[in-house]
């Protein structure tokens, strides 16, 4: 019966649901006011200002208020610019660490299945910390700077979640050993995100450091702007771009720095939609803890090497997924007649249940194209398989499509 | 990607077949040569109906304030040329890339026209939903249903509280 929404939640909801805490698929154009207003008790960015002065529409998001739009400009056209030319992204919201002390590579080898210690020094690698159930518990970028220390960047949204885990894995871990590890948290570091095929030029302007070189899921520190910040080449868009991390004293200058034209400011909406065209997963809808990486459809992040040793936190799942293929997958469909939302249910043929979409939009880029992710049931995962989503009550046509849904753009030199 | 919404719109049932639906005579009031205005009334919903009760026709928008929030209307879902709608009822849809979020039939009656315009031009509806953007027309069964939504000062006294 919740299946949809009326026109009256829509400014509220819209925005919450592009990336936070979206229940249920559709909502009404009504409740203005959460979204006005709701800003009392959430925590602000280090940018926050800067938002508001740029004319940014602030939303809650994650605890934090964090812009959605800027200006007149809409969704649509602020996903084109990023896919055309350049755009700024405000991640300071998220959670940046760092891990640190001898054992460190082998603390994260037990939180991690990636496998850390044949990582180069200064490269990055997205992965993903695990309950002992095999579940994600966050999904989070992992940068090498030497076997003894690690930058981590995580979600906001899971925070306190994150930090309890590691804080009480680490106890444990240090328990009785010399070769201690410990968290730091960056607390108040800005976190910028600049993305699109224009990116790199622009950057270069303001640096002595060769870009070149600085492929995708490589890191460095370089001066910037007369600023020393840690730059990471990647980001969440698929397309080329940093992650540029600043010290407190220095966001808002190199920020503004950051902000000139061609370079557009975007919000949390074209956030969402650039990412999932790219096929990547948002914590809290794509993945969560009743989720393993393998029914996550991200295999490539448990390591050959650590499927053998199988030594890390919820190996036995994983590897059972692994051998026995998972009870279902995730997977992307493009969807005729009408875009899926969250929650909408996906039906085989034979008009069985067989899961239910996590992400839906109608693709900016792919103009007419419905694009969508979910999970179905292992053995209607192949590529090209037909099902029926159910939007308002009527079956759609999908066909499994395989991701990402709009060829990235790396940088790979 | 409209073709759900032309799907709709063709799949009306036989009712499309028209004169026995649409208004007669009968139903013009005495007064009508001399009304031309049509009144706007609004729901809570953020729908607006502007009712022409010569013809005992009200043709459906969302508001301004509605278009503005949802941003980029991408697709439209319409309901089918003949339905006969019950008020409250989830008649459609319109989507932006943001969400979907759905019409709601502000009043009783039946569906006398789609916009065929926004099959081609979703658009509209974020760059003129209060003009050509408009969704459909609705033939009121009883037009003492569109006095009791709001009019305009009350909508906007709404739209302010809400905020």
């Amino acid at each position: 019966m919740s299946r949809s929404a009326r026109l009256s939640g829509i400014i509220q909801r819209h925005s919450r649901q592009t990336l936070t805490s979206c229940s249920s698929s559709r909502r009404a154009l009504g409740n203005v006011r959460l979204f006005a207003n709701a800003t009392g008790d959430l925590k602000k960015t280090a940018l926050y200002d800067f938002h508001v002065a740029s004319k940014a529409k602030m939303v809650p998001f994650a605890g934090y208020s964090m812009p959605l739009q800027y200006g007149a400009v809409g969704q649509v056209a602020s996903h084109q610019h990023v896919r055309n030319e350049v755009g700024l992204f405000d991640v300071g919201h998220m959670v940046q660490s760092i891990i640190r002390g001898p054992s460190a590579t082998a603390f994260l080898e037990r939180l991690t299945p990636s496998s850390l210690h044949a990582l180069n020094p200064f490269s990055s690698t997205l992965s993903v910390l695990l309950n002992e159930n095999g579940g994600i518990i966050d999904d989070l970028m992992v940068t090498k700077h030497s076997d003894q220390e690690f930058y981590v960047v995580t979600n906001a949204g899971r925070r306190d979640r994150d930090l309890t885990w590691i804080t009480e894995q680490l106890r444990i871990w240090n328990e009785g050993r010399d070769d201690k590890v410990e968290l730091e948290i960056l607390e108040d570091w800005g976190l910028v995100a600049l993305q699109g095929p224009k990116a790199a030029e622009y950057l270069q302007k303001l640096t002595d450091a060769d870009l070149k070189p600085l492929t995708f899921g490589r890191a460095a520190h370089i001066t910037v702007g007369g600023v020393k910040v840690h730059v990471a080449r990647g980001g969440y868009t698929g397309e080329d771009g940093f992650e540029i991390s600043i010290p407190p004293e220095h966001t808002v200058g190199l920020t503004e720095l950051l902000t000139q034209p061609p370079v557009q400011l975007t919000g949390l909406g074209a956030r969402d939609s650039l990412r999932l065209e790219a096929g990547l997963c948002l914590y809290g809808h794509d993945l969560n803890e009743q989720t393993s990486p393998i029914e996550a459809s991200l295999n490539w992040l448990v390591a050959k090497n650590r499927r053998e040793s199988g030594d890390f936190i919820g190996a036995e799942t994983v590897l059972k997924h692994l051998k026995e293929g998972p009870p279902r997958r995730r997977v992307g469909f493009t969807v005729e007649g009408a875009p899926a939302r969250e929650g909408a249910e996906i039906i085989s043929k034979e008009n069985e249940p067989i899961g239910k979409v996590t992400s839906g939009i109608p693709s900016p880029s792919l103009q007419g194209v419905n694009i969508a992710m979910g999970y179905v049931k292992n053995g209607y995962h192949k590529k090209g398989t037909e099902v029926q989503i159910q939007v308002r009550n009527k079956p759609r046509k999908a066909i499994l499509t395989s991701m990402p849904f709009v060829p990235t753009n790396y940088w790979r030199g | 990607m409209l073709s759900a919404f032309r799907l709709a719109a063709r799949s009306s049932p036989l009712l499309r077949s028209g004169a026995g639906i649409r208004p007669t005579l009968k139903t013009l009031p005495l007064r009508s040569s001399v009304r031309t205005v049509a009144t706007k009334r609004f729901t809570k919903e953020h729908e607006l109906l502007s009712f022409d009760d010569a013809t005992s026709v009200g043709r459906l928008h969302i508001t301004e304030h509605a278009a503005e929030s949802l941003g980029d209307v991408v697709f439209v879902e319409l309901p089918a040329v003949g339905r006969e709608i019950e008020k409250g009822e989830s008649i459609g849809a319109v989507e932006s890339v943001k969400a979907a979020s759905d019409i709601y039939a502000p009043v009783s009656g039946t569906i006398t026209k789609i916009n065929e315009a926004l099959n081609d031009r979703a658009g509209l509806m974020s760059s003129a939903p209060e003009g050509d953007g408009w969704l459909c027309e609705i033939e009121v069964k009883d037009p003492s249903e569109v006095e009791s939504l709001l009019d305009e000062e009350a909508y906007k006294t709404f739209c302010e509280e809400d905020h």
